[in-house]
């Protein structure tokens, strides 16, 4: 089975608004796949018709070579969801939520459990409402990496996690991808997506827009570089915005045109750099503005 | 208070129909009583005997509350008991479902972060259900036409809604969530409805405790006094100004009694049975410890019922030719399970819609997203929203037998009487099905299955009052129940009821199998 996940031409109405316009979105299995999309872009819409959770009003969705809808159950074993707002019960602690849903799935790893309560720094005892929004997301988040599936289908699993669980949160991730485990990450960030995955499928209005490798889409992104050189320079080929101030410059460059770039900056002699990576948000101001709506 | 007129205001749009729904039916309905005893007790010798033989009995005494004269405004004011308690039970669930359920659901922190004083969202929740008390009391009076006696009566019932929101208020402050708040709420009520029920059917100065006499006994139509109301005030204040005392005491989200901590993790938690055991035996719990004190309490009233027959046989006899033969007793142990059926009625709806409360809030999804398929999901909530009702009127019957067969010296009631009162589960059970078969058909409308019960409960109330044709009568489900003990018992009606209950559980089962979750 090459794809984990193939989805084409998928459409879904609520009522008068259209979640889902004719979106595909393969994954293959064993990568860390980035699904991009500002909000109320039809990611979470996406990921319940994947779970079987809605029916697609039309186009095919394949997930792990069977049928999310008719065969739910049977695949649902074989994978951990969490969704992007977690609700807990109020009279449920913690721990009792995660062996609750890694025994619905068919088990969990009790050592690995541990050892995420540990990593993520996560009191099981609590009760529901006890947790702050982040805290919710870690039981979530600890239940479905204690759970030995294939397939792990993260719905913006870290809003609501401090920058220090983010990087444990993206530790354990780089980890299920040694494992050879394939990973589906919703998310609005770019910079969050960058570092962990191997290819990205971004959406707007329910449809997708680009997919491929990150080095596919570098041609799309614009790097803000800011600098104070040696040697002023008044001119540099192939970036946007020059904005010279004496010694210093700041100007925008596509990224793929990086390289070339610094070597040009080198050249003038750098005495301090500063760089800033490319937005999601920037990225769909420049190329899909007012694109439909 | 800032902010209390916009608080306000969002309360009466969310409650733009319930509200004015629950006023005008509540407010009429004295005046129907009114309107029935007139027509069917014309004479005052009637209603002389009406009053000194039904009304004046220790155990209609206890159901309804005493009765103080026999004109009609006095007899309907008796009626009006069971008024006064639904007009407090709607007070507390009003004045809940606008506090402690805005901040479970997180949308009080929504509104506390904008400018609104601390007091204001309980103060606006309190000052809606008061504003619609007092209307219901004088709507109470106009359409009886305005007279002392019906503007007592009427700020009678309006005053008992008062005191049992401020109730309401103190439930919301002190749990961590809505539906403990309910049940704290709900139990004082019962209560209070308990120890007035004990004092009138005694003919102690018992029921002066509860605050719930207090509403009778101001004494409409009869030695009219109208200072009882001064003390429900009093009590009213006194209530609301503890809950507001209390709530700025707490964070928003709290609760006063503060939860403690759990266990690290779970053995017992293997499924989705087990899943909707925990998040179900509370209310089965609930319901069924407080079926059995009100079983225990009412065969206790039954039997001082027969005592005033035994020094008396030509009020017995008399009776023997009213009832058709059935003895006094088994009509009113029979009246009381019709009204214990609605409650189990109630409970099974109660237990259902937990299942659309699952999915609103998001929880059922990740859930139904592992190996649990939806179907054994539903029926692990569907078997408690079922054989929960049972279980409650199990207690009833036992409780009834065992008080009333301690006293008349027959254990052999226990058996009976339980018999008599699980014949009342397949009516309850028709509108748990009603509200499985609404939740996967049409999700959207499963608060539809509260309207339908409280249609089911003014049919049999008034709907003999008023003449309303058969026809309409069969409508609810209650009216084909046989009335047991005592009455004649057929199959027919009784396995009609379960399986319409079945064929409407099925739907509602196939119908989510089908639909989208989470809309
Ligand atoms: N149950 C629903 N009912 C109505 N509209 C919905 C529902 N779920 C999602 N939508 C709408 O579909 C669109 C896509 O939403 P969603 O998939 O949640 O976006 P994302 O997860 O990318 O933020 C939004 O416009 C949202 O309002
Ligand atoms: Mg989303």
């Amino acid at each position: 089975m090459e794809n984990a996940i193939l989805v084409s031409g998928l459409h879904k109405t609520f009522g008068r608004t259209h979640a889902l316009n004719g979106l595909d979105l393969t994954v293959r299995t064993g990568e860390v796949h980035g699904f991009l999309g500002p909000n109320g872009s039809g990611k979470s819409t996406t990921i319940r018709v994947l779970l079987g959770l809605l029916r697609a009003d039309s186009g095919s969705a394949r997930l792990l070579g069977g049928d999310p809808w008719k065969d739910a159950t049977a695949l649902h074993r074989r994978l951990a969801y969490v969704p992007g707002d977690v609700t807990l019960w109020p009279n449920l602690s913690g721990g009792e939520v995660i062996d609750l849903l890694g025994r619905l799935r068919g088990g969990l790893n009790p050592q690995r459990r541990a050892e995420l309560l540990e990593r993520f720094d996560l009191d099981p005892r609590k009760k529901g409402r006890a947790y702050s929004k982040g805290n919710r997301q870690k039981v979530a988040l600890v239940a479905a990496l204690a759970s030995d599936v294939e397939l792990l289908i993260l719905d913006e699993p870290t809003s609501g996690l401090d920058p220090l669980m983010e990087e444990v949160f993206r530790e354990c991730i780089a980890e299920e991808k040694t494992s050879g485990r394939t990973v589906l990450l919703s998310s609005h960030i770019l910079a969050e997506v960058e570092q962990l995955c191997d290819r990205v499928s971004i959406i707007r209005n329910g449809q997708t827009v680009e997919s491929g490798t990150l080095t596919d889409l570098r041609h799309l992104t614009r790097t803000s570089i800011s600098a104070d050189l040696a040697t002023p320079l008044t001119t540099i080929p192939g970036v946007h915005d020059l904005v010279v101030d004496g010694t210093r410059v700041r100007f925008e460059v596509d990224t793929d045109r990086l390289d070339d770039t610094l070597k040009h900056l080198t050249a003038a002699g750098v005495r301090s750099l500063t760089s800033q990576p490319p937005t999601l948000e920037e990225l769909f101001m420049r190329h899909y503005q007012g694109a439909a709506r | 208070m800032t902010g209390l007129r916009h608080l306000i205001r969002l309360i009466l749009r969310r409650d733009r129909v319930l509200l004015p729904l629950w006023v005008l039916i509540l407010a009429a309905l004295p005046a129907v009583y009114a309107a029935s005893f007139a027509e069917l007790t014309p004479t005052d010798e009637a209603r002389e005997l009406y009053a000194r033989t039904t009304a004046g009995i220790p155990s209609i005494e206890a159901m309804l509350g005493p009765i103080y004269g026999s004109s009609v405004g006095a007899l309907a004011t008796q009626r009006a008991g069971l008024t006064l308690l639904i007009v407090a039970l709607i007070n507390v669930l009003v004045v809940i479902r606008h506090t402690r359920t805005e901040e479970d659901a997180g949308r009080r922190e929504l509104v506390a972060a904008t400018v609104v004083g601390r007091h204001a969202p309980l103060a606006a929740a309190l000052v809606v259900a008061v504003g619609a008390d007092l209307v219901l009391g004088l709507l109470t009076a106009a359409f009886m036409g305005f007279s002392s006696g019906s503007l007592l009566l009427g700020l009678s019932l309006a005053f008992a809604g008062i005191v049992f929101a401020a109730v309401g208020a103190v439930a919301a402050q002190l749990t961590e969530n809505a539906g403990p708040a309910r049940g704290l709420g709900l139990a004082v009520l019962g209560l209070a409805y308990l120890i007035r029920a004990a004092g009138d059917a005694t003919g102690s100065g018992l029921s002066w405790a509860s605050p719930l006499a207090w509403g009778q006994y101001t004494q409409p139509f009869a030695d009219e006094t109208w200072l009882p109301l001064l003390a429900s005030f009093g009590l009213a204040a006194l209530l609301a100004g503890l809950a507001g005392w209390l709530s700025v005491r707490r964070d928003v989200g709290g609760g006063l009694v503060p939860t403690r901590l759990g266990p690290a993790g779970s053995t017992s938690l293997t499924g989705p049975f087990a899943l909707a055991w925990r998040l179900q035996r509370g209310l089965l719990t609930g319901w069924s410890v407080g079926f059995l004190i009100f079983g225990l309490a009412f065969g206790g009233a039954v039997s001082g019922a027969t005592e005033a027959f035994n020094g008396n046989p030509e009020l017995a006899e008399l009776f023997a030719r009213l009832g058709g033969g059935v003895s006094l007793t088994d009509t009113f142990i029979s009246t009381l399970l019709g009204i214990a059926a609605i409650a189990a009625a109630a409970y099974g709806i109660q237990a259902a819609l937990r299942m659309r409360a699952e999915e609103s809030t998001m929880r059922a999804e990740p859930v139904l997203a592992t190996g649990t398929a939806r179907v054994p999901w539903a029926l692990g909530h569907v078997v408690f929203a079922v054989a929960g009702p049972i279980v409650a009127l199990l207690m009833i019957g036992a409780g009834l037998g065992l008080t009333y067969g301690a006293d008349v010296g027959d254990l052999g009631q226990v058996p009976r009487l339980i018999g008599a009162a699980l014949a009342q589960a397949p009516a309850a059970a028709t509108l748990t099905g009603l509200t499985v078969a609404l939740f996967g058909l049409l999700p959207r409308l499963t608060g539809v299955a509260w309207g339908i019960l409280a249609i089911c409960l003014l049919l049999g109330q008034i709907g003999a009052l008023l003449q309303l044709s058969q026809a309409v009568l069969d409508l609810s489900p209650f009216t084909h129940t046989p009335h047991l003990p005592g009455g004649e018992v057929t199959a027919l009606p009784l396995v009609v009821l379960a399986v319409v209950a079945v064929v409407l559980t099925a739907a509602g089962l196939w119908g989510f199998r089908r639909r989208d979750v989470g809309v």
